[in-house]
């Protein structure tokens, strides 16, 4: 089980994850985040998975759909707060994860304050 | 060597079935005092051979899964997850990091990768209309009373 809430600040949408995410969970979180895009088309949408225990590679496939969407509204996505089980499987996919003491590291490479 | 332990499971190909699939394993692992990373490896793993035979054994039915687990003496273990689904054409391929037949939207193709980094050895046998078989062993640490 997982879910997400959403808050928006500026032109960055914030969704924040929680639960453990498979291949079950991800089906509803995909609706839900796309319904959430296409509803307040954000120029930035930060994935925030520090709320989530468990995340297999459904998780990066849920990422990887994202970012495609994201960036064809023009926009672009960042992945924050990924506790440690998660950044192995990110780490595999060669997703960036922006730490939690630091900066966010954005898709595009740059440093985010 | 004979295992010391081990525990079979039969449950359909039911996407809701990957947490019970996992919590089944971290449940009957949990008296071997896996440490809180080796579990999370397991479990993970268990999550991507169980999603696999959901999504692309039975693409079209619900099936049955079989899921084994055995604990060696040597605190060895072996997690063997079956179905007798579609078969994979060619194991090789399909092993292959990026590789899916999913919908490349959604799925990552790194299911193999995963489950080949999180634990130390995955061997997979398949036939055409038969089925497939996920063989994973892993060695557990020392429990650390022990040392």
């Amino acid at each position: 089980m997982a879910n997400v809430r959403f808050s928006m600040a500026g032109d960055t949408l914030y969704a924040y994850l929680t639960g453990e995410i498979d291949h079950d969970a991800a089906q509803s979180l995909r609706l839900e985040i796309d319904d959430a895009l296409v509803c307040h088309l954000p120029h930035t949408l930060v994935l925030d998975f520090s709320g989530v225990g468990f995340m297999d590679s459904s998780g990066v496939g849920l990422i990887l759909g994202r970012q495609r969407r994201v960036k064809a509204l023009g926009g672009r996505i960042q992945v924050q707060h990924a506790p440690r089980q998660l950044r192995r499987v990110l780490d595999l996919a060669q997703i960036p994860c922006g730490d939690p003491n630091q900066a966010a590291v954005s898709s595009e490479g740059g440093n985010q304050t | 060597m004979k295992a010391e332990n081990s525990t079979r499971i039969q449950f359909d190909s039911l996407s809701v079935n990957e947490a019970y699939a996992r919590g089944a394993v971290a449940a009957f692992l949990a008296r071997y005092d896996p440490t809180v990373p080796q579990l999370a490896d397991i479990k993970t793993a268990v999550s991507e051979a169980v999603t696999n035979c959901i999504v692309h054994a039975y693409p079209d039915r619900v099936g049955q899964i079989v899921m084994t687990i055995a604990v060696y003496p040597d605190r060895r273990i072996r997690i063997t997850v079956a179905d007798r689904g579609i078969g994979i054409p060619d194991v090789a391929q399909a092993m292959e990091p990026l590789f899916t037949t999913g919908d490349p939207e959604e799925r990552s193709g790194l299911g193999f990768a995963v489950m080949q980094s999180f634990m130390d050895q995955v061997k997979v046998t398949s036939h055409p209309a038969r089925g497939t078989r996920v063989v994973m062993t892993k060695q557990l640490a020392a429990k650390t009373s022990d040392t």
